[in-house]
């Protein structure tokens, strides 16, 4: 078994199923409730595998007053709430508890309304990610925060857990480009928070609310920056002989003044990985990749490449090559985008997410090797070199409790270098059930304490996505 | 009393003791915002002067920590040297609320003094990283960090950036940093009413050309004609080309160059048409297209001067200080058209008499006593600065 321990259900609450499922029945039409044990079986598990439980029954509500009433029902009856939107996170924070309902937004999927004039867009939870940019795409418009699951990924969850993307270098995540949205508490209150202007009067609950991982409320509905595309964007490959010579290199163009769109890092396992899969004529004989994307006109694109190559020849850059076209640009960013699923017809894996200080990447990137080959494991590394964030890929046989375990004691070596030399456990992912134990290596008691009494002014009684984020032992009321 | 703690150590002893006493503590950085809020007196002051100094900087990481009574100007010129700067360009209270002092880069996070590029380089709290305070339980507690993505628990950094104070003592703050642009120019349009003027800043924020600062200056607000601004920061064949294009797309205008531009922007930024009178000085946050309709609203009600930055979405207004100060007709017309006002300026008494900041949905206002509660029970924090029993 695995290693991760979510707490045991309630059997009281497990007894209580059929009652519980019949006073959801009276909120919401059958088409909205899923009670069936293999249909609720759809929703065991995220994109974080290697853990499942089935919840009591699953609720896809179709509106704010729907979800308040849900939650009213629940909280009333003590009930357990998994907040959900695609399940794609990789940190577990979607996975339910046996004695938890999951709430998930899937049929709240409208654009609402798209005001190009303030460059905003008002959007239900469930739409995903990708679908708020092809709304406003034919106007030449983009909303920013482009996580690799984008197609599949809400802005729901996207709130849940701050996501990025790689063209969070210069647009910012998440948090950075929402400005407003409802929210029911666990009680079935309602709130608004924010609005289509830049700043919120009172304590900054938004900034609380990005990031909060399904534990503060439900996110029905949200107002969005959607922002005007550059008027180009061009890709260029820059290969390396080795990682350290690629990590020193995106430091250096930072440093140079240089903040390009994307700085986007692949080690030698990763680029043959995501080329097999994409081909993208990224150079097999390169030790690492940067792809790095500039903006602009054509003349201007021109002249900040200028500035990086020579920045990459004092690192011995051993390959320089630009997207000559939209289909080549389409090819190198499908490449990268699709490395986790790529990786994923290898071999089964786990991806850590911690974020180290730019300075320190090359010294994490040889460490992250070191610690894997201990373990007698492979790793590919493919991540957003420009912030920092990493993403080490550890393969591994998920039939092989064994290996899993050593998978998971390999991240955790390398998530405890990352805070060791300044950085975090988790760059976007979220800490969800998978990095929940490792949070006191990078916070005290009193930190914790402190995040969990905020935690408890939303959710008094605990009951929204509980087994989440907090250590288990020790949590204050 | 004063406490004026040397280290965050002393900083837990003087909460500590404060707490120990039941005596509430006004927090003050440089006091240059002494008069932003409702007026509060409560029998101490703790003052950040003493916790000083930069801790942390690393230009190749576009990265700045200091102690939080750290003079904001030792900050500016430190990452100055290395061609770097707080993208949010704070506005610098002193002007406009007649204060003398040196503001603090505590008391920029805490109170979340964002400038004119909030529309293209995002607010204070979206540079804003990590933070070290001290809560009303006398503990010290971090959020954050020094890079850029984290997402490791629940963000307090964000609900500290705007707080004033009342979430906690900052002891340390951390910033992130960008390039300063190479070059700097304004596009200025002449005589445009305000609905046109909002509606060209609207087209060229809507441009690809990363217009940094989106103003309308009606006629006799800084000078006779009605002046629509805005600008582009870049390298400076980008700025050349970039006001060409946008041009193209607003209208031609005159150019303002780089030195022109720092010191419009400046005043902008500072709200320095309003300084030197006797009027308050209202902010109000709405979305672009109605603030226009905002201000027509308004303005029925008596005289008023205004301006608008933030591509017409921030709106700031000055009038009489008779009365309610105008409280309950601005408070009127923005429940009409949406967003929310704060009284900057205006003399004690009036703040004393008026909502200061904007009052709150039941709902919300609940959150917000919960929150305050978590962190500083015993409400020893600048208690009623921002909302009566919070
Ligand atoms: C192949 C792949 C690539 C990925 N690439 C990236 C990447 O580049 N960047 C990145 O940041 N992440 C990435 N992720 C992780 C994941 O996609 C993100 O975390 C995403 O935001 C999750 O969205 P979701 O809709 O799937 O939410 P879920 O996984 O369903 O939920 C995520 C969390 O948010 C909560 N939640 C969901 N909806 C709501 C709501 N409406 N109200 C309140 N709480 C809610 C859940 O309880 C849970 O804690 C990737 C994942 C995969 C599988």
């Amino acid at each position: 078994m695995s290693s991760i321990r979510f707490p045991a259900p309630d059997p009281a609450i497990l007894a209580r199923r059929e009652e519980i499922v019949v006073g959801l029945a009276r909120i919401v039409p059958p088409g909205c409730l899923v009670t069936g044990l293999d249909e609720r079986r759809a929703f065991e598990t995220d994109a974080l595998t290697a853990y499942r439980s089935v919840p009591l029954a699953v609720v896809l509500p179709r509106s704010t007053q729907e979800t308040a009433a849900v939650l009213r029902y629940c909280h009333g009856a003590g009930v357990k709430v998994t907040p959900r939107g695609a399940g794609t996170s990789l940190s577990g924070g979607a996975i339910p508890q046996e004695d938890s309902v999951v709430v998930a937004l899937t049929k709240m999927t409208r654009v609402l309304d798209v005001d190009y004039a303030n460059r905003v867009a008002r959007v239900e939870a469930g739409v995903t990610n990708l679908g708020i940019s092809d709304a406003v795409a034919a106007d030449g418009f983009f909303y920013a925060p482009d996580p690799s699951s984008q197609l599949a990924c809400t802005i729901g969850g996207n709130i849940g857990m701050n996501s990025g993307g790689a063209h969070c270098l210069k647009y910012g995540v998440t948090t950075n480009n929402v400005l407003g949205v409802t929210m029911v508490l666990i009680d079935g209150t309602i709130v608004e928070i924010g609005g289509d202007w830049l700043d919120a009067p009172g304590y900054d609950l938004l900034g609380l609310i990005v990031g909060h991982e399904g534990q503060l409320g439900i996110v029905t509905e949200a107002t969005v920056r959607i922002l005007r595309q550059a008027e180009n964007a061009r890709p260029v490959l820059f290969g390396f002989a080795s990682s350290e010579a690629a990590g020193a290199c995106v430091a250096d163009i930072i440093a140079a003044g240089i903040v390009p769109v994307a700085i986007e890092f692949m080690d030698k396992l990763a680029i043959e990985i995501c080329e097999a899969f994409a081909r993208a004529g990224y150079p097999l004989d390169a030790g690492a990749l940067l792809i790095v994307e500039v903006e602009g006109s054509e003349a201007e694109m021109d002249a900040q490449l200028r500035r990086i190559v020579a920045i990459a020849e004092r690192h011995g850059v051993t390959t320089v090559r630009e997207s000559k076209s939209a289909m080549e640009t389409a090819a190198i960013w499908k490449g990268r985008k699709s490395a986790f699923g790529a990786t994923g017809r290898v071999a089964d894996y786990i991806c850590m997410d911690g974020t180290a200080p730019l300075g320190q990447l090359a010294r994490v990137l040889k460490r992250t090797d070191e610690i894997v080959r201990s373990y007698g494991l492979r790793v590919a590394n493919v991540f957003h070199a420009g912030d920092g964030n990493m993403h080490p890929l550890i393969m591994y046989n998920v039939n092989d409790p064994a290996e899993q375990e050593k998978a998971e004691k390999a991240g955790e070596d390398i998530l405890k270098f990352c805070v060791e030399v300044g950085g975090c456990l988790t760059g976007e992912h979220g800490v969800g059930v998978e990095k929940r134990d490792l949070m006191p290596r990078q916070f005290t008691v009193d930190d914790l304490a402190q995040q969990m009494r905020a935690r408890a002014a939303f959710d008094e009684t605990w009951l929204l996505n509980s087994a989440k984020v907090f250590p288990l032992e020790g949590r204050a009321a | 009393m004063i406490f004026a703690p040397h280290s965050e150590d002393e900083l837990v002893d003087c909460v500590r003791t404060a707490r120990a006493r039941k005596s509430a503590l006004r927090i003050v950085g440089g006091g240059t915002r002494q008069a932003l809020g409702r007026p509060v007196a409560p029998p101490a002051t703790l003052s950040t002067k003493n916790l000083a100094g930069v801790t942390l900087y690393e230009p190749g990481e576009m990265v700045v920590a200091a102690r939080a009574g750290t003079p904001l100007a030792d900050v500016e010129s430190l990452v100055a040297a290395h061609d770097q700067m707080l993208p949010f360009a704070p506005m610098d209270h002193r002007r406009l609320l007649a204060s003398a002092g040196a503001s603090t880069i505590g008391a920029v996070a805490a109170c979340a003094i964002s400038g004119s590029r909030r529309i293209s380089h995002g607010a204070a709290r979206d540079s804003l990283i990590g933070v070290r305070f001290v809560n009303g339980l006398a503990q010290a507690i971090k959020s954050g960090g020094r890079v850029m993505k984290n997402v490791t628990g629940l963000d307090l950094v964000k609900l500290q950036a705007g707080a004033f104070g009342a979430l906690g003592v900052l002891s340390e703050v951390t910033f992130k940093l960008l390039p300063r642009p190479e070059s700097a120019a304004t596009l200025v349009l002449r005589g445009l009413d305000d609905t046109r003027a909002v509606d060209a800043l609207s087209r060229g924020l809507g441009s690809p050309f990363e217009v940094s600062g989106a103003a309308h200056l009606p006629a006799g607000v800084g000078a006779e004609s009605a002046r629509t601004l805005l600008r582009i920061e870049n390298f400076a064949d980008s700025v050349a080309y970039r006001l060409g294009e946008l041009q193209k797309i607003v209208g031609a205008g005159e150019v303002l160059d780089d030195a022109a531009t720092a010191s419009l922007w400046c005043d902008i930024g500072d709200v320095a048409f309003f300084a030197g009178d006797g009027r308050v000085v209202w902010r109000v946050s709405t979305a672009p297209s109605r603030a226009p309709d905002f201000v027509r609203l308004a303005q029925r009600a008596g005289p008023l001067a205004h301006f608008y930055d933030w591509g017409g979405g921030l709106v700031w207004l000055a009038m009489s200080a008779e009365g309610d100060a105008g409280a309950g007709m601005v408070r009127a017309v923005v429940a009409q058209v949406g967003g929310h006002a704060t009284l900057v300026r205006a003399p004690a008494d009036v703040r004393a008499r008026v909502d200061v900041f904007q009052p709150l949905p039941a709902s919300v206002m609940r959150l917000q006593r919960a929150l305050k509660a978590s962190f500083d029970p015993d409400r020893l924090f600048n208690p009623g600065l921002m909302y009566d029993g919070v």
